[in-house]
């Protein structure tokens, strides 16, 4: 979060311009160096992918073909599937997944960005005191902090009934980092744009919402894409707080496969594709902006 | 009463930093300052408070620490290790794989999606998965060492591998973020730098140690502290990876986190995990500033 300075941020836009191919012209010809990139390259994207198939192949095996070692299924089938399904929650447990990150991605979009074009383009009395106030949380860590949270959700009824979904999102509904994130993002939004604007008799809320925001909608939507996964997979807090089946969210539910049988390793790899694949396929339709969101978000902060 | 543009500015401020000031204060602060509150007290979590005892609590962890095969000890003894194991082989690894990839063009979209993949999957099911290619006789990775007329290893299993074992698995979820930031940092050195260097006649190694590493310092610093917190608060990938999620076998592989999260929602011990937390906050702390203080050097060209 430190070093953003010193990496020259330009403060505009220009995502497509990280992946923008590095060396263009000279035609290449055959070059032992990049056979050997490729190479390892393949080596090292081969262990990084088997564990997926593993527990794809593994989920559409029937039970007998764990043991007689084959590595592609024989009888694929669908029936773990079905039984998962069938003896557990997990529809509720995507249900409230998507609640949670619906919940928290909405807030932390809207908050995040006002404030950090707030603390960007407005001068105010006490600004960097409050700046400091934002930032220095990031010091603390979200572990110190799930007593105190557990505590205050018990006194307030948050951990019982619909109430938990709100109990599980409230933690993340707005971030400092983002806000840290969007106030560097606002830089490369003009000031005399803003200022037309006023003298158009727009008010300040038109003039953010209107004008500056959508000028750093590729910021937002790293920003958004982030925060939907980070709270679909977070798993600490929502375990602490969900206390009855029908509220938990997929890692909280999965998690509750490891008590079941250890032999039946056919049933946990399919509770893990299905608490997987669905962002995985998020991942693989939106890979191009997720990964040029990283390198943008990373670089920035 | 007509308001100065500037006077205007500064309620239009406030009124847009409400929601959030609100949430720091109540959500991030006060929490702070009730974690260390907990920290010396007998802390009940349904009563929200309980006898203020001062400094016992972290008595009684320095005594716990004390005792032959400590939990405490070994929460705190393991969580330096992973930190120690797999800062620098996540950091290492992630920049050879980004140098790889700064090499070619084709494929390096599908690489990256690759080398990307574990970073959006719950670590619930990384854990579970791994958890199946871990596993004695049936697991994949026994049955290659199998193939290939290697003894087969107990890998989580035993005191020796566990720690090791599990540190891999972070390693190979967390890689995938650490290559995307690295190859937007080296795509951003400008090409001319290298060109002048080897008109100058410096080899591939020397443009490597003169100018790649050294620009590429500010993310190596960032990637550093980054990574390191985020194996100081390992607990998903641990507590789904040990037997009956308790850090084992023998307490190898346990973190403070983990103890945190027994102490506290399972003996309900708030004020002996609370101490644990605050003592987690220091370690982090402390660490950070050590490594910003040591690693970041300024390099200007």
């Amino acid at each position: 979060m430190t070093t953003s300075a010193e990496l020259g941020t330009e403060g505009t836009l220009q995502i497509a311009d990280h992946f923008a191919p590095a060396q263009s012209g000279a035609r290449r010809r055959f070059s032992w160096t990049l056979l050997i990139a490729y190479l390892l390259l393949a080596i090292g994207g081969v262990c990084m992918v088997t564990p997926f198939f593993w527990m794809i192949l593994t989920s559409v095996k029937p039970p007998p073909e764990l043991v007689n070692f084959s590595f592609f299924p024989e009888n694929p089938t669908l029936q773990n599937y079905l039984n998962v399904l069938n003896t557990s929650s997990f529809e509720r447990w995507y249900l409230n997944s998507i609640i949670v990150a619906l919940i928290s991605t909405t807030s932390v979009v809207f908050f995040d960005t006002l404030v950090g074009y707030t603390l960007n383009k407005f001068d105010f009395p006490g600004k960097n005191i409050i700046f400091i106030g934002m930032l220095g949380t990031l010091m603390i860590p979200t572990e110190m902090l799930i007593i105190p949270w557990f505590t205050m959700s018990v006194n307030w009824n948050w951990h019982i009934g619909y109430t938990q979904y709100w109990g599980i999102a409230f933690p993340g509904v707005i971030t400092a980092a983002g806000i840290f994130l969007m106030r560097q993002f606002f830089d490369g939004v003009p000031n005399e744009l803003l200022d037309a604007a006023r003298m158009d008799g727009m008010n300040e809320f038109g003039i953010w919402w209107r004008i500056a925001a959508p000028l750093v909608k590729p910021a937002i939507a790293a920003l958004a894409i982030f925060n939907f996964i980070g709270n679909w997979n977070a798993y600490l807090w929502p375990l602490i707080l969900a206390n009855s089946r029908e509220f938990y969210t997929l890692p909280v539910g999965l998690s509750f496969f490891r008590g079941e049988s250890t032999t039946h390793w056919e049933k946990i790899m399919t509770a893990a594709s299905l608490a997987s694949i669905p962002l995985l396929i998020v991942f693989l339709v939106f890979q191009r902006q997720i990964i040029q969101g990283i390198a943008l978000t990373g670089l920035k902060g | 009463m007509r308001l100065t543009l500037r006077q205007r500015q500064i309620i239009w401020a406030y009124i847009f930093m409400s929601v959030a000031l609100v949430f720091f204060v109540v959500i991030r602060w006060y929490p702070t300052i009730l974690a260390f509150n907990v920290s010396f007290r007998d802390w009940n979590v349904f009563e929200g408070t309980g006898p203020w005892v001062g400094l016992e609590n972290y008595q009684e962890i320095w005594q716990d620490a004390g005792k032959p095969r400590s939990s405490v000890t070994a929460a705190f003894s393991n969580t330096v290790r992973y930190v120690l194991f797999g800062v620098p082989s996540q950091l290492v690894l992630a920049l050879a794989i980004a140098l790889l990839l700064a090499q070619i063009r084709r494929l390096s979209a599908v690489f990256r999606v690759a080398y990307f993949a574990p970073y959006v999957t719950s670590a619930v099911a990384v854990a579970f998965v791994w958890n199946w290619l871990y596993q004695p006789e049936t697991g994949l990775i026994n049955q290659a060492l199998d193939l290939v007329g290697l003894p087969q290893q107990p890998f989580t299993k035993s005191p020796a591998q566990a720690l090791p074992s599990i540190t891999a698995v972070a390693v190979w979820q967390n890689l995938g973020f650490a290559v995307i930031i690295f190859l937007a940092g080296i795509q951003q050195i400008p090409g001319h730098y290298y060109e002048a260097a080897r008109i100058d006649g410096a080899n591939a190694w020397q443009l490597f140690w003169r100018i790649t590493l050294p620009l590429l310092n500010p993310i190596i610093v960032y990637l550093t502290v980054l990574g390191t917190i985020s194996y100081l608060r390992l607990f998903a990938l641990v507590q789904n990876m040990s037997p009956q999620g308790t850090g084992g076998p023998l307490k190898s592989t346990t973190t403070v986190v983990l103890e945190v999260y027994r102490e506290g929602f399972s003996s309900y011990k708030m004020g002996y995990a609370g101490a644990l937390t605050v003592l987690l906050f220091f370690l982090i702390l402390l660490i950070t500033i050590i490594q910003l203080r040591f690693f970041s050097r300024r390099v200007e060209y």
